[in-house]
């Protein structure tokens, strides 16, 4: 009697009680939160962390080697008086905006033309990438050189043309600093623009075209009414990211100018590094840094906007 | 079961093609019969080598002026300054034995390889975990991942470098491991999600009836399916630490501890006219690696640019 009273009962607690660790080893839940883990460490602790410590700071007046305390929004105040600050949002309005344009316009036009047919098409898509492949620095540096105020080879050309007489002072003159610096940034963003447009473009079925020129469609016309709808999602999260790291963008301005000349060419973000480490205020440096903030989350929302239209285009949302 | 339409790709085509289009899917050849040659030599092929011979040209500057003997550099008009007949190694010999050029070098790569390898393997399980687990959640927190995506270090460097102090990483090559995963991690998530979700559910679903782990599934099948997309992930990861600047700057002080994009801008900068030939031999020489790296990974880099994007 008392074995078959036991007997059944531990059968069934034998099936219903998985062990905690079972719960933790076999559970969707908990297997999903183990293997985010090492990437949740990462982005928490240097990221996410940072990114509130930033704003944090930006409200108390930290030195280098000091504990700051709270000065609610005077770091702020302070800016909205400097003119300096105000003139590198200016420069950093007019370099994004001037660069994106043109970087855009330049790398549609050359996605379109690596899409054509031609002998060493893989080689020709194979050196456009160059650009973006080599440390922006470092080919920052080789427009240091080809900008240099005595040994310029654009200045000796144009001499040799007899275009003009004197050397242009391209990295010394406000205009030409910030005609040069946008330069190499659209040198340095057309190719990632061009290639990413391309993926895009080789999606259109050439069929489409054929249709149209069947209807007597015009290039222009072929080009609004087939290339350009059916390229508008990629083009919008492809100008999102361009947007986003010229309007971020350092190393370029610091590899070439360093902000100068008479500040002519600081962006937001090389004067928050001359404020914060060069002269040491922390406090000052995180307000300039976290004014980029609402810049980029203006830029996100076309971005998921962007995608959003992306899925609706598809028909369907895939997951 | 959302799955089910893309569990229909061929696998050989998952794995010998990095970049897969839709283009040529209806057989149509295109139209470019239509056109001339004259017509095409203009409206083709002019405006394309103009475009590519301004985008190589700065790096045939940089190389001719890294092989040019001094004098020739700065005089421009006794000596064609497009071309030089007496090349010369000696910028490189300098860079390479009187500065400290090699362990630049070192460093970079070191802190390159050490970053990419520890953001791989998280991204690796993070990707696995939001694709194939779907916990609860799961899509909240792709979506965190790719807005992490859009957070640029020019707004992170500062309380970083604070942190960094805190942690007594300050002016340590392990300030900047542990700092570029933060760039690399959302980037290759995103990757591979996007090439973890082309592979066969049912393959899954039949190794978890033959009673296989997820962790051996993960090793076992989808790791071995997904290596384009590993190297993609990798070699781009690769080269955004190289690339990687502001970090690098604000967080290293010690001449020997620096990266080579650092290094140069920093050590070699001084103002001597005649700096130029090593300078850009050393621009040169830290752009190199890349692009053999590149070269042999065309089509990997190009599906890493447009698969980050397109997902």
């Amino acid at each position: 009697m008392a074995d078959i009273a036991i007997a059944p009962r531990r059968a069934k607690t034998e099936i219903r009680e998985a062990s905690a660790w079972d719960q933790l080893k076999h559970n969707r839940n908990w297997l999903g939160f183990w293997f985010m883990v090492p990437a949740l460490v990462f982005l928490i602790f240097f990221l996410a962390y940072p990114l509130g410590l930033g704003i944090w700071l930006s409200f108390t007046d930290t030195r280098i080697g000091r504990v700051g305390a709270f000065v609610g929004t005077e770091n702020y105040e302070w800016l909205w008086d400097d003119a300096i600050f105000w003139l590198s949002v200016f420069n950093t309005l007019l370099y994004t905006f001037v660069a994106s344009a043109i970087k855009f316009g330049i790398g549609l036009y050359l996605a379109l033309l690596l899409n054509e047919n031609m002998p060493f098409k893989a080689m020709l898509r194979a050196l456009v990438l160059i650009p973006f492949i080599v440390p922006t620095v470092l080919s920052a540096l080789a427009f240091w050189w080809i900008f240099d105020s005595q040994f310029s080879i654009i200045s000796w050309s144009l001499k040799q043309m007899g275009l003009i007489t004197e050397n242009i002072n391209f990295l010394g003159d406000t205009t030409w600093a910030r005609i040069c610096v946008i330069f190499a940034n659209i040198w340095r963003g057309v190719p990632f623009v061009a290639i990413t447009l391309l993926a895009g473009l080789q999606t259109v079925s050439p069929s489409l075209y054929e249709a149209a020129t069947l209807d007597g469609a015009t290039r222009w016309q072929m080009f609004r009414h087939i290339t350009y709808p059916l390229l508008t999602p990629i083009i919008a999260v492809v100008m999102t990211f361009s947007v986003l790291f010229t309007f971020t963008d350092f190393q370029l301005i610091w590899a070439m100018t360093r902000g100068g000349p008479v500040n002519a060419t600081h962006l937001m973000a090389t004067l928050s590094y001359q404020r914060a480490i060069i002269a040491g205020q922390l406090g000052e440096g995180a307000a300039i840094a976290s004014a980029m903030i609402p810049f980029l989350l203006a830029a996100i929302m076309v971005s998921w906007f962007g995608l959003q239209r992306r899925k609706w285009q598809q028909g369907e949302s895939n997951d | 079961m959302t799955d089910l339409p893309t569990s229909r790709i061929d696998l050989k085509a998952v794995l010998h093609s990095s970049a897969p289009t839709v283009a040529k899917d209806d057989h149509s050849e295109g139209m470019s019969y239509l056109h001339s040659v004259p017509r095409r030599m203009v409206t083709l092929y002019l405006p394309l080598s103009i475009i590519v011979v301004i985008l190589i040209f700065p790096f045939y500057w940089m190389g001719l002026t890294a092989i040019k003997p001094d004098e020739q550099l700065l005089d421009l008009d006794k000596y064609n300054p497009f071309w030089t007949w007496n090349p010369t190694f000696k910028h490189f010999y300098k860079l390479l034995f009187e500065s400290h050029y090699p362990m630049w070098l070192w460093n970079t790569m070191y802190v390159a390889v050490c970053a990419t390898i520890l953001s791989i393997i998280a991204s690796v399980l993070a990707a696995y975990a939001i694709v194939r687990l779907r916990y609860k959640g799961a899509n909240l927190v792709g979506g965190l991942i790719f807005l992490a995506y859009l957070v640029p270090p020019s707004i992170l460097f500062i309380p970083l470098a604070t942190v960094v102090f805190q942690y007594g990483l300050f002016d340590s090559p392990m300030a900047l491991i542990l700092t570029y995963p933060t760039i690399l991690i959302p980037f290759s998530t995103w990757l591979l999600m996007g090439y973890f979700k082309t592979i066969p559910f049912e393959l899954e679903e039949c190794a978890l009836i033959d009673g296989a782990s997820r962790w051996q599934i993960l090793i076992k099948i989808v790791l071995p399916l997904a290596i384009p997309g590993l190297i993609s992930a990798f070699i781009f990861c690769f080269t955004l630490c190289w690339n990687e600047f502001i970090y690098a700057l604000t967080f290293l002080q010690s001449t020997s501890n620096k990266t080579v994009p650092v290094a140069i801008v920093n050590e070699f900068v001084d103002g001597d006219i005649y700096r130029w030939g090593s300078l850009m031999a050393g621009a040169l020489a830290g752009s190199l690696p890349l692009v053999i790296l590149y070269a042999f990974f065309v089509e990997h880099y190009v599906s890493a640019m447009t698969g980050a994007v397109k997902e």
